[in-house]
């Protein structure tokens, strides 16, 4: 099904190919079959136009400096329940969660598709490198990696945000540093069995220069894994920054993030005298959204996982 | 296997040198007033910092302090903690305990669950089964950590104050703390049982239930998968098809013939992620204050207590690559077709 000639643009730009058009035909149709996968890309294409049309959804104040900051009237301490005018309720010192969430949503695909494409980008690189080149460039790049994947990713994108300062920017730059290594790896062992291939001797038998041998042959063949993974980490990157900003090392406080809505709602969880459950709003639908996120691309990524997986490949 | 053995441990030190050295090279960037700041805890001392540099040696040229620290480690000194206050290699003797209980007890409903619900799966593959054990376990990963965390303890610890956080309530620490009780393995339920204390025992439960559970909801989706995936790739096999074949009742071919061979990655996976949970349960730690290495390492973090942070690293990866080699071992021991190179 992923084959070879499906993603070469040689052999896509000829008139309509049956073969080449049919996997991914048969990737879609597959993708249609599952009920949970079409869930996943349901509440994806949910979140994309949340995110598209948040001004319209949750339009900012009038004279609003920055609309990404929260909205708030007053200082109120204490978190309130849904009203007119706040449908899902206001945080301690009254930011409206309605609009956070919303506006939340363009923060989760900037931080997750900004670090999960630097990721993506150094791994390729590297990975490619490594594994086309091998030898001893090949063993110094992967130690490095081994260096990076042996340090907890938690732990050290925490001292990296502790050390750049607190805020969305630097917390994108440590993410995107831990992820990368884990790319590299993937695609190494993939380009190492491509490498060997038939087609890519072909290649370099015509005279094609290394840059076009990898960039033409060897990557459109060792890149599914990559994706695959690279879905998965859309969401888990957004965890990871939202776990983060419940560190308090995160966006701002008042900035539409999801996680650092969250952090707000961290002092509230018991609640007032005799009902734990009175602020339970401040939780709730800020983790709602952090988990429909992050349901929705792994409902995805395990599809593509499924319809790639060679071992059940043509079993249905 | 030897050699495929003592080529993977010769990766340590390298990997240990390269781990204490980006941490010490990523603290550089950061001027001696402001790594000062770790001993700052009142305005009062900051005319002093000066003399604060001088004494920690943080005004020194990367590679001295650097040398420095490793001359003293290889001494079998870790340095000092600032943030436990107490030496690094006694934090981790005192809180690794606790993440290793955790994660032993994590570790039973994560395998159970997990290898239950990849089997029906995949007997009930593309039904409403399957669809409903792959969104179960998917729906665990994708909430996160401090979600589950934060939404469990408001009902569980606000609402019926069952599972309360931390690890021991106030008097059950108190005689743990005391004469009377003897730590024989810092394992808290075992120590219990091993002197006769059931209260404490049951208090130590009721503490580990929610980052338990927390685990078990979070983790079990990747064995999930891979039980699902290779009992697919079993129940295909010629064999399969000749146990049923010759009329064998289909729980019996499922339970007996598939599964035994289906297990051969999901045994490596599992000690995988019991290496994978102990270097991974920061989060869950912090957010039930459960006192292990996770919780110490994140506050480490924070505070940029370089001799902790550095201390933390060379002791995870020390667990990793014993670990992943332990995996990679186990491995080639259950599957006879397997050769290590």
């Amino acid at each position: 099904m992923t084959t070879n000639t499906a993603t070469h643009g040689a052999v896509l730009e000829q008139p309509a190919h049956p073969r080449t058009l049919s996997s991914w035909q048969m990737a879609w149709r597959r993708l249609r079959r599952n009920p949970l996968s079409m869930l996943g890309l349901a509440i994806i294409v949910t979140f994309v136009l949340t995110a598209l049309l948040a001004p319209v959804i949750a339009p900012p104040k009038e004279g609003a400096r920055d609309p990404y900051m929260m909205p708030h009237e007053g200082y109120s301490p204490d978190p309130q329940p849904p009203r007119a005018g706040h449908p899902l309720g206001t945080t301690e010192q009254a930011f409206d969660i309605f609009y956070g969430l919303v506006w939340g949503a363009r923060t989760a695909f900037r931080v997750g598709l900004v670090v999960v494409a630097t990721a993506v980008t150094i791994g390729i690189i590297m990975g490619g490198i490594s594994g086309y080149y091998g030898g001893r460039l090949d063993e110094i790049l992967m130690r490095i990696v081994d260096i990076f994947l042996a340090f907890p990713g938690l732990i050290l994108a925490v001292v990296v945000v502790a050390i750049l300062g607190p805020g969305l920017e630097k917390v994108m730059i440590a993410l995107a540093l831990v992820s990368w290594p884990g790319y590299a790896r993937l695609l190494r062992g993939e380009v190492l069995s491509v490498r060997e291939r038939d087609f890519i001797e072909a290649a370099r038998a015509l005279g094609a220069s290394d840059l076009k041998v990898i960039a033409r042959h060897v990557l459109p063949n060792s890149i599914y894994p990559v994706l695959v993974v690279s879905t998965l980490d859309m969401g888990s990157i957004v965890v990871a920054a939202a776990a983060l900003s419940f560190l308090g090392l995160g966006a701002p406080v008042g900035y539409s993030d999801w996680g650092q809505i969250i952090s707000l709602s961290r002092g509230w969880i018991l609640g007032g005298a005799g009902n734990a459950l009175q602020f339970w709003y401040t939780v709730v639908f800020p983790g709602a959204a952090l988990f429909l996120f992050t349901l929705g691309w792994n409902l995805l990524g395990d599809a593509f996982r499924d319809i790639l997986d060679p071992r059940l490949r043509g079993s249905t | 296997m030897t050699a495929f053995v003592l080529r993977r441990l010769l990766l340590l030190p390298l990997v240990a040198l390269g781990v204490t050295l980006l941490i010490f090279g990523l603290l550089q960037m950061l001027s001696p007033q402001m790594r000062a700041a770790l001993y700052v805890t009142d305005p009062r001392q900051l005319r002093a910092v000066d003399s604060v540099i001088r004494t920690h040696g943080l005004d020194k040229p990367f590679h001295i302090q650097y040398v420095g620290w490793l001359s003293r480690v290889v001494q079998g000194d870790l340095g000092w903690s600032e943030t436990a206050k107490m030496p690094v290699a006694k934090a981790i003797a005192t809180f690794f305990p606790a993440t290793l209980e955790l994660t032993m007890f994590a570790v039973v409903p994560i395998i159970v669950i997990g290898i239950w619900l990849g089997t029906l799966s995949a007997v009930h593959r593309d039904r409403i089964v399957d669809h409903f054990s792959r969104f179960f376990s998917i729906s665990g990963t994708s909430m996160p950590t401090f979600v589950w965390g934060l939404l469990l303890l408001m009902v569980f610890y606000g609402t019926w104050q069952l599972f309360p956080p931390g690890r021991l309530s106030l008097e059950p620490n108190m005689y743990v703390l005391s004469q009377q009780f003897r730590p024989y393995t810092r394992l808290m339920t075992v120590d219990a049982l091993l002197n006769g204390q059931l209260w404490i025992f049951v208090d130590a439960l009721r503490h580990l239930a929610l980052p338990v559970l927390t685990l078990s909801l979070v983790s079990c989706a990747t064995l999930v998968r891979v039980t699902r995936s290779s009992m697919l790739e079993t129940l295909r096999q010629d064999y399969v098809r000749t146990a049923r074949a010759k009329g064998l009742e289909s729980s019996i071919v499922v339970n007996k013939h598939a599964r035994k061979n289906a297990m051969i990655p999901v045994v490596t996976l599992s000690a995988l992620l019991f290496v994978g949970l102990l270097n991974g349960v920061a989060i869950t730690e912090t957010v039930y204050g459960y006192p292990g290495i996770g919780l110490w390492g994140v506050n480490a973090a924070i505070q940029l207590d370089a001799a902790a942070v550095a201390g933390f690293a060379l002791f995870n990866a020390l667990l990793l690559v014993v670990g992943n080699l332990a995996a990679d071992v186990l491995y080639a021991v259950i599957d006879p077709r397997i050769r290590l190179r």
